[in-house]
């Protein structure tokens, strides 16, 4: 294998250059790529339809790789931020491919066409292993007849390492095609995707028609990394065919997760849950 | 490696010709039960030696009596049909299994489809015996004759001794088989010369009828032929069966017609690689097989809707494989690239040396024309990932959304697998009512603090976490539906809350204080609220 032949080649330095561990590291990702038949493309520049008032980074349909963490395990709003950021083809015709491991389905639901955006069409795969999860996800990043493929994994399975998330982001690139990476209950580690969000619900507006009930839903977001474009922190609310963002003040620090914290916290009547307690100690 | 193309004719195109085109193989097994017997045993190191009498016994009327015999106790006067203890008087030693009928049963069932290598049509007759339909697939072999030296030299391999006959008719092929020359063969001509001197029980009549012939003096089968039937009819009534041996006579020398009856029909189109010597991996073979294949179909403007992969093992079993497409295909590459891993489910026991790959399901499928780019550009993608999905994940795991005219909210949207539909958008929802974005398969039943009877959620606590319910919408009623639900089902209302955190639920309570004879109304978390 060339791969390790790559490997065998970088050690015997003992002190090797930046340069040449890049060189292996590239080597190694470029011979475990996807085997196409046809050569690979040149990467297409991420391009996304722009839309006024919005910042770059929130310009729906990008043709990237995207990772979106959750604030807890059975979060809708990852869910609803990626329907948002969906391009627009999505609804006039061509399916998404969304993708839920076993857990993703169990502890947070499937997808609700009765309350996802009217014409939406989706091709949904249900799987028990994240492996096969990113599988299918680079099996629908080249299929011509798709808009975009979601796939939601939970926690942090092995499988779900650099290589994987380097082979979906160029895939997405060379097909220019988006595809989003929910992650459920998991820890923000190394990872390709170009564009890393952070997600979680704020206390909706106020309903003008009814003071008791449930207005329209806001939403915190924290683009922690990204590729182009400045990383923030935005409020957002989803409206009809889109998103209207608003820079986050602080003080709502704890719609966002900072670690993973999606795992089951048994909490006692009347105590604060420990996240709380740590952030009010620290 | 040596091919042909194959299953270009049809059963119904043969049976249009006049009968006596038919070429019947029947295959006599005559040990078939002690043979299989002494091959399981021989497998577990456990088999007798040849000179030692055994047998089969089953149980009689009046304690067992032998269905088989070896050779060694056949040589010591043991015959079937005898009872077991009067046996032990003869041969002491003898040793006596019970038969296994059923698993004789099986056991021939899958010779039979481990003899669709030589051709495409196989069937059962009785419990000793085989039919194949060889018409046109015998200059694959080198002739009738090679042929039926290959067949009977591949049975003794496996262990079976076969007695084997190639004629027109089923009926002369068994005639010929029990009673005639070895590996008899009888064309159209010679028919009823190779018949005559066959005796009357070669007509699969039974002892009274044969009795009766016998004391008549019609000895042989020519004897019969030469008689007046005038005469004879009268003393054979045609019984529930209809079988006389008259009709019988008729249906051997091609005068009735005599349709056997196969399990299954071969698959339309199939062709197959012949290997030199035993291998255990197909996936060598498959991209050949599957590019033979589409040539075939697209002659014919076919596509596949269905591949079945069957390896003939050299133990006398066959395997079999299936992937289905959702759209007819017949593009080899995409079809080769469907088998994907599954390959390795195939069981090759200690080899195979023919591969067949066939297609049972297919439809229409007309020449398109590309797009001058390169690109497929036919609408096909979406099917062919479907296709890839599918026969890696399983069929239900690749689900399309079924809409229904229902209020229930789980049944309004129910998930089908994708083979074989388009995915469909939402119907839209005449209330515009707000629904969740995400839904629970099932209903999550939650701890609520709540106004008895009828109040609104102030508490939740869902997976052992208290929520602290801020606002809230509802109810909204939605009443069971008789005609699909059961009777105890009990109504639910509906309720958006939002909690501290500003997550939102969709929440129901199902039924109300004070039903008679009820339990207490119970709440469920139903769906999630972006």
């Amino acid at each position: 294998m060339s791969v390790s032949s790559s490997k065998a080649a970088a050690k015997p330095a003992i002190k090797p250059s930046l340069e040449k561990a890049r060189a292996a590291l590239a080597s190694s990702l470029t011979n475990r790529l996807p085997s196409s038949s046809r050569p690979l493309p040149r990467a297409i520049p991420a391009r996304a339809e722009p839309v006024e008032g919005l910042p770059e980074v929130l310009h729906p349909g990008a043709p990237i790789l995207s990772e979106v963490f959750s604030a807890t395990g059975a979060c809708a709003v990852p869910a609803g931020f990626v329907l948002a950021q969906l391009p627009r083809g999505a609804f006039s015709g061509r399916p998404i491919l969304w993708i839920q491991d076993r857990l993703s389905l169990r502890e947070a639901g499937r997808p609700y066409l009765g309350g996802s955006p009217e014409g939406l069409r989706i091709l949904r795969v249900a799987v028990s292993r994240p492996v096969d999860a990113l599988w299918a996800m680079e099996e629908g990043l080249g299929c011509d007849g798709l808009a975009a493929v979601v796939g939601e994994v939970w926690g942090d399975p092995q499988a779900v390492d650099f290589t994987a998330t380097k082979r979906l982001a160029m895939r997405a690139e060379t097909q220019g095609r988006p595809a989003w990476l929910i992650r459920r209950a998991a820890s923000p580690d190394l990872s390709a995707a170009r564009r890393r969000w952070r997600l979680g619900p704020l206390p909706s507006l106020p309903c003008e028609d009814d003071l008791q009930a449930p207005g329209q839903p806001r939403w915190a977001a924290e683009l922690f990394r990204t590729r182009t474009g400045q990383p923030g922190r935005w409020q957002l609310v989803p409206e009809m065919g889109g998103l209207r963002a608003e820079p986050l003040e602080g003080g709502t620090e704890e719609a966002l997760p900072r670690e993973s914290s999606g795992s089951v916290v048994t909490v006692p009547f009347g105590e604060a849950p420990p996240q709380r307690a740590a952030a009010r100690a620290g | 490696m040596s091919r042909m193309d194959g299953g270009f004719l049809t059963e119904q195109s043969l049976a249009g010709r006049s009968a006596p085109d038919r070429r019947i193989v029947s295959v006599h097994l005559p040990r078939f039960s002690i043979e299989r017997w002494q091959r399981v045993l021989e497998r577990q190191g456990d088999a007798p030696p040849d000179d030692l009498p055994a047998v089969l016994a089953v149980e009689g009327p009046h304690g067992p009596i032998v269905h088989a015999a070896t050779h060694a106790a056949e040589r010591v006067g043991i015959r079937p049909g005898a009872r077991v203890t009067d046996m032990h008087a003869i041969a002491p030693g003898l040793r006596v299994d019970y038969a296994d009928l059923a698993g004789d049963r099986a056991a021939l069932e899958r010779l039979m489809l481990w003899m669709r290598r030589w051709c495409p049509w196989s069937c059962l007759d009785g419990d000793d015996g085989l039919f194949l339909n060889t018409t046109g697939s015998d200059h694959l072999w080198g002739g009738e004759a090679a042929m039926l030296a290959q067949i009977e030299a591949a049975l003794a391999v496996l262990g079976f001794s076969a007695d084997l006959a190639l004629a027109p008719t089923p009926g002369a092929a068994w005639a010929l088989a029990r009673f005639g020359p070895v590996r008899a063969i009888a064309t159209p001509e010679t028919l009823a010369d190779d018949l005559a001197p066959l005796p009357v029980r070669a007509l699969r009549i039974g002892d009274d009828d044969a009795l009766v012939l016998d004391r008549l003096g019609l000895k042989t089968m020519g004897a019969l032929a030469g008689i007046p039937r005038a005469a004879l009819s009268p003393r054979f009534p045609a019984g529930d069966t209809g079988v006389t041996p008259l009709v019988r006579l008729d249906q051997a020398m091609a005068r009735a017609s005599e349709p056997l009856d196969y399990p299954d029909e071969p698959p339309r189109f199939s062709v197959r690689a012949l290997l030199p010597e035993p291998v255990e991996d197909p996936t060598p073979y498959l991209g050949q097989l599957c590019h033979d294949l589409c040539a075939a179909m697209e002659r014919e403007g076919m596509g596949a809707r269905r591949l079945t992969l069957s390896v003939y093992r050299t133990d006398g079993e066959v395997r079999d494989l299936s992937v289905a497409t959702a759209a007819p295909s017949r593009d080899a590459p995409h079809l080769e690239r469907l088998w994907g891993d599954q390959l390795e489910r195939i069981d090759p026991g200690f080899g195979f040396d023919l591969v067949t790959l066939g297609a049972p399901w297919v439809e229409p499928l007309a020449e398109r024309q590309g797009r001058l780019s390169g690109a497929s550009g036919d609408g096909l993608e979406l099917a062919r990932l479907v296709d890839r999905l599918t026969n890696r994940l399983g069929a239900r795991a690749v689900t399309v959304p079924a809409p229904k005219d229902s209020h229930m909210p789980e049944r309004r949207e129910d998930w089908h697998p994708a083979l074989g539909q388009p995915p469909a958008p939402a119907p839209p929802d005449p209330l515009r009512a707000p629904r969740p974005l995400r839904l629970l398969d099932t209903p999550e039943e939650v701890h609520v603090v709540y106004a008895v009877p009828e109040g609104p959620p102030a508490q939740i606590v869902w997976r052992k976490q208290p929520l602290r319910v801020v606002r809230f919408a509802g109810p909204e009623r939605i009443a069971p539906e008789w005609w699909a639900d059961r009777p105890s089902a009990r109504l639910r209302d509906y309720y958006r809350v939002e909690i501290q955190t500003g997550q939102r639920f969709w929440l129901f309570r199902e039924g109300v204080h004070g039903e008679e004879r009820r339990d207490p109304p119970r709440w469920c978390i139903h769906g999630i609220f972006a």
